[in-house]
């Protein structure tokens, strides 16, 4: 059985369709790197994922339960998922550490004490252990974003859904985030979208090129990278990579 | 100057009407704003129908309801109650205004974050919402208090024996107008200055480091 299991997800946004049948699977401990344009619904199938917003057809499943059923409890369920956004979106009033802890004190009523040194360790794993006291508008943009998915990690997920993580960033400040992702392919599964070529390439089990709302294919990223199946597929790898850098 | 001592038997009343009002006022008015911005179509529509009576009439004339009108269908408050009661719903209102302002100003992806954590909705709006929300409500709140403490003068009509009515007693039997009035300005002066640097004191403790600019533009704004 697969760990995350995804099938057939439609989405549309009044007349527009979003994601016109997507399915894909991801496997414990495995990273899953989706690439295409932008406004191909990559971040919409993430959300769909963990139904903050649910497809309108289709089915999602996390270790043998059905997220699109409605009576799955969600709250449970979005524990097991972190999740990285684009713009980090840390809660501005608490520090670094209290982004990291408030999860575990209010979802999983981890007692303050306890929630406080497991948020320590998480930044610490980040580098941030400095910054513990520091609120989100005093750090960078690769602070934060470590921040983000320290917090992310406190939860404990079986899965992490990255929203293009270094998107927001200067460019000097993706390699940081970048190297924290990749210490952590192996550990936990990562379903993530991204146009960081060189990491896709050198981190990914598989990569899944998007476009107009279907995956147009999938594949190693030896595959896809060296013989892709698909002429769409080889004319953006290559479009792109210039742009990003081969590495 | 001997009538000093009358006058300020009205400044307990007064600051009792004042914080009773504004506290009340609160709690109901954070439950409207909820209501109307989290709330289902029926509750966020009754919502906006208590704000638009309560904002689109007088206050003086809410009062003269509770407390001239309503004992024509039995219910009897004495003039203090009436007072409370009509200044709280009133305020209520206003306050509900400023606190959804400042909760709409909180972008969703706040929310979402708190939501992608597990949290169910209420409780992503009660430790990631709406301390926020609340910070940058202050200066707006601020001013209701100012406004409130002053407003509070109005219920000399229904006989409540606050600070300007005491002053209007004295005066009316002295003949001294001026100095009455101008003593008891002073003492609403005083209290609108105490309260005012109180607020500010609250704000700047409060205030989240590194985000110094939002609050300035809310300020402003406000």
């Amino acid at each position: 059985m697969h760990m995350l299991e995804v099938k057939e997800i439609h989405k549309s946004y009044g007349s527009c369709e979003v994601l016109k049948g997507i399915s894909f699977t991801v496997d414990k401990d495995e990273t899953k790197v989706i690439i295409g344009t932008s406004g191909t619904g990559k971040s919409t199938l993430l959300k769909c994922i963990n139904q903050i917003d649910p497809p309108d057809k289709g089915e999602v499943w996390l270790d043998g339960e059905e997220l699109t059923n409605l009576s799955t409890d969600m709250n449970r369920i979005r524990q097991k998922i972190g999740f990285v956004f684009q713009d980090f979106n840390l809660f501005n009033h608490l520090t670094a550490l209290q982004n990291v802890s408030i999860g575990l004190e209010k979802v999983k009523k981890i007692e303050k004490e306890k929630a406080k040194a497991r948020a320590f360790d998480e930044l610490k794993n980040v580098g941030l252990e400095k910054q513990a006291g520091q609120y989100p508008a005093q750090l960078s943009g690769g602070q934060k974003q470590r921040v983000g998915i320290a917090r992310a990690l406190a939860m404990d997920p079986v899965i992490i859904l990255f929203d293009e993580p270094t998107s927001a960033l200067d460019p000097e400040l993706i390699g940081d985030v970048l190297d924290v992702m990749k210490s952590l392919a192996g550990k936990v599964a990562m379903l993530i979208v991204t146009h960081e070529m060189g990491f896709a390439r050198n981190v990914a089990d598989e990569i899944i090129f998007m476009e107009g709302g279907n995956i147009i294919e999938s594949g190693s990223p030896e595959k896809m990278f060296n013989n892709a199946n698909k002429e769409r597929t080889r004319e953006f790898l290559g479009r792109i990579s210039c742009l990003y850098g081969k590495e | 100057m001997q009538s000093l001592p009358q006058i300020l038997e009205g400044v307990p009343v007064t600051l009792l009407l004042t914080f009773f009002s504004i506290s009340v006022g609160f709690c109901i008015g954070l439950l409207l704003a909820l209501g109307r911005v989290y709330g289902k179509k029926a509750i966020s529509y009754g919502c906006i129908v208590y704000l638009e009576i309560f904002r689109g009439t007088p206050l003086l004339v809410q009062l003269f309801i509770i407390y001239y009108g309503l004992p024509a269908v039995g219910i009897i408050f004495s003039p203090i109650i009436a007072a409370l009661i009509g200044l709280s719903l009133n305020s209520a209102a206003y306050q509900a205004e400023y606190l959804r302002g400042s909760i709409q100003a909180i972008p969703s992806s706040q929310m979402i974050a708190g939501r992608t954590l597990g949290m169910t909705r209420l409780q992503s709006i009660r430790t990631v919402i709406l301390p926020q929300a609340l910070r940058i409500s202050i200066p707006a709140w601020s001013n209701e208090l100012i406004y409130l403490l002053k407003y509070t003068s109005i219920v000399v009509y229904i006989q409540v024996r606050d600070l300007t009515f005491q002053a209007k007693d004295i005066a009316s039997h002295s003949s001294r107008y001026l100095e009455t009035f101008l003593v008891v300005a002073l003492i609403y002066l005083l209290f609108t200055f105490v309260f005012s640097e109180i607020v500010d004191r609250v704000e700047k403790h409060v205030r989240i480091p590194g985000i110094g600019l939002t609050q300035t533009v809310a300020k402003r704004n406000a």
